[in-house]
């Protein structure tokens, strides 16, 4: 059987995590870490420990912004924040699901409104988050003033060969 | 030059000041642009943070259906520049995976055109001295800090942007236009970007700390090439840390005083008005 190890570099398709020699250089230029529950080389050593469940069920792999600071400056090249998209990607496929769920909720209603329109309007955009995430109140007074400065408008021009895009959506589904 | 124009769905909503100023400038400056025949998002952060083959094979359809216009393709949005740059670099150097989204798309990629950002472009093919001898309203008083933000640059392999850790080009370019750009560290630090929405108190701290050091270099605005940034920078600072942001395009647009260049400042939600008005430019 394959180690949680090989299975995540398998998905990457790209230098090896085991190329890693823990210098921390990605953790000390990470936005991110002090909202993270792992930092992005304490993520490494738990895959190379093997600690699927908790990799998969962290906050730290939603909270990950894919500013790829990491992998600008790791001298060996690790794709840190491809891994980041793996396992976000293996926490939904697995049935993990997102341990920050709104997080997940806006990626859901952003496909979705692609899905629709072929591009994003916003404003149907935000209705179907707020509605999946229950967070209706947020910004609304923003949205207001984003409508009334013509920021959010309601009929913006969608892709017209739909068929194409729900195919490529269809062909990509996850089995 | 002619080229073809890729607005992405950001420039023709929260970004329009965007893509408005970037058609003046163009037009001013003789770039003629043909926009993607109907383009669909590129599928930005939810995509890839989703679902990989999804990730490549949208901006695949939309090169695909600019390649049928054998131009290089501007993609002002650096979100969408980053899309672009990834599945290009994906698609030229993984055969199966090629074949597997060509298959998903339905049609052929040839990898035959480059993906250009208008900061390359009009810093590189139309060139600082023809952009200087544009202006006819030098920006005096202005003091921006340029922002480029992580997805022009990173990762540098694929982005191919010019000094990913401290760029500059966007910076030549105020210069050009008679503003007095401030030199910083936080050029390239992220914005938050597509967490302003699901996490947002952690994005309100991002830009206050951006707002922070902009303050401290003694700059009074902010430029950007990113709706994303913009977005997060004209709304989610706190009361009182906010400083006005504009994309480089409507500081060109100003400088050169092109047709329509003061409508676009009307729709921020951070009115730059008053700093504009304060200094004579408008």
């Amino acid at each position: 059987m394959e180690t949680f190890l090989e299975e995540v570099n398998k998905k990457i398709h790209g230098v090896p995590l085991q190329a890693c020699y823990h210098c921390r250089k990605c953790t000390a230029g990470c936005p991110m870490t002090k909202h993270m529950e792992y930092n992005p080389n304490k993520v490494i050593k738990m895959i190379q420990n093997g600690q699927r469940d908790k990799v998969l069920g962290s906050s730290t792999i939603w909270i990950c912004l894919s500013c790829e600071t990491c992998i600008t400056r790791c001298p060996n090249k690790v794709d840190i924040a491809r891994m980041m998209d793996v396992l976000r990607q293996m926490a939904i496929e697995t049935g993990v699901g997102a341990h920050e769920k709104n997080v997940l909720k806006f990626h859901e209603a952003f496909l979705a409104g692609m899905k629709r329109g072929g591009r994003i309007n916003e404003p149907f955009m935000m209705v179907e988050y707020k509605l999946k995430s229950g967070d209706l109140f947020s910004d609304a007074m923003l949205g207001l003033d984003m409508f009334m400065k013509g920021k959010l408008s309601l009929l913006s021009p969608r892709t017209k060969d739909m068929k194409s895009v729900k195919n490529i959506f269809e062909k990509t589904k996850h089995s | 030059m002619k080229v073809s124009y890729y607005p992405g769905c950001s420039l023709h909503a929260t970004g329009k000041e965007y893509d408005q100023s970037m058609r003046a400038v163009s037009r001013a400056l003789d770039i003629e642009l043909k926009e993607v025949d109907d383009w669909c998002c590129c599928g930005a952060s939810s995509a890839h943070n989703t679902n990989f083959d999804l990730s490549i094979a949208l901006p695949a359809r939309n090169l695909i259906a600019a390649e049928k216009d054998a131009m290089d393709v501007m993609v002002p949005c650096a979100a969408c520049y980053n899309r672009f740059k990834t599945a290009e670099h994906h698609l030229k150097a993984d055969k199966d995976l090629k074949a597997k989204i060509e298959g998903v798309v339905g049609a052929k990629y040839q990898g035959g055109i480059a993906i250009r950002n208008p900061i390359d472009i009009l810093y590189n093919d139309i060139g600082i001295d023809t952009l200087a001898a544009k202006v006819v309203k030098p920006l005096t008083g202005l003091k921006p800090v340029s922002y480029y933000g992580c997805l022009l640059l990173r990762p540098p392999e694929i982005c191919e942007f010019e000094n990913y850790e401290n760029p500059f080009m966007m910076d030549k370019i105020m210069a050009a236009m008679g503003t007095e750009v401030k030199n910083w560290s936080y050029k390239t630090d992220c914005c938050g970007g597509s967490l302003a929405i699901s996490k947002t108190a952690i994005v309100v701290d991002m830009c206050d700390n951006l707002m922070n050091a902009a303050r401290e270099a003694g700059a009074n605005c902010v430029v950007t090439a990113c709706p994303l940034c913009m977005a997060n920078l004209d709304m989610r600072p706190s009361e009182g840390k906010k400083l006005p942001v504009f994309y480089f395009t409507e500081l060109i647009s100003l400088a050169m005083d092109l047709p329509g260049s003061k409508d676009t400042f009307k729709s921020h939600i951070f009115d730059p008005q008053p700093l504009l008005k304060q200094l004579g430019l408008i």
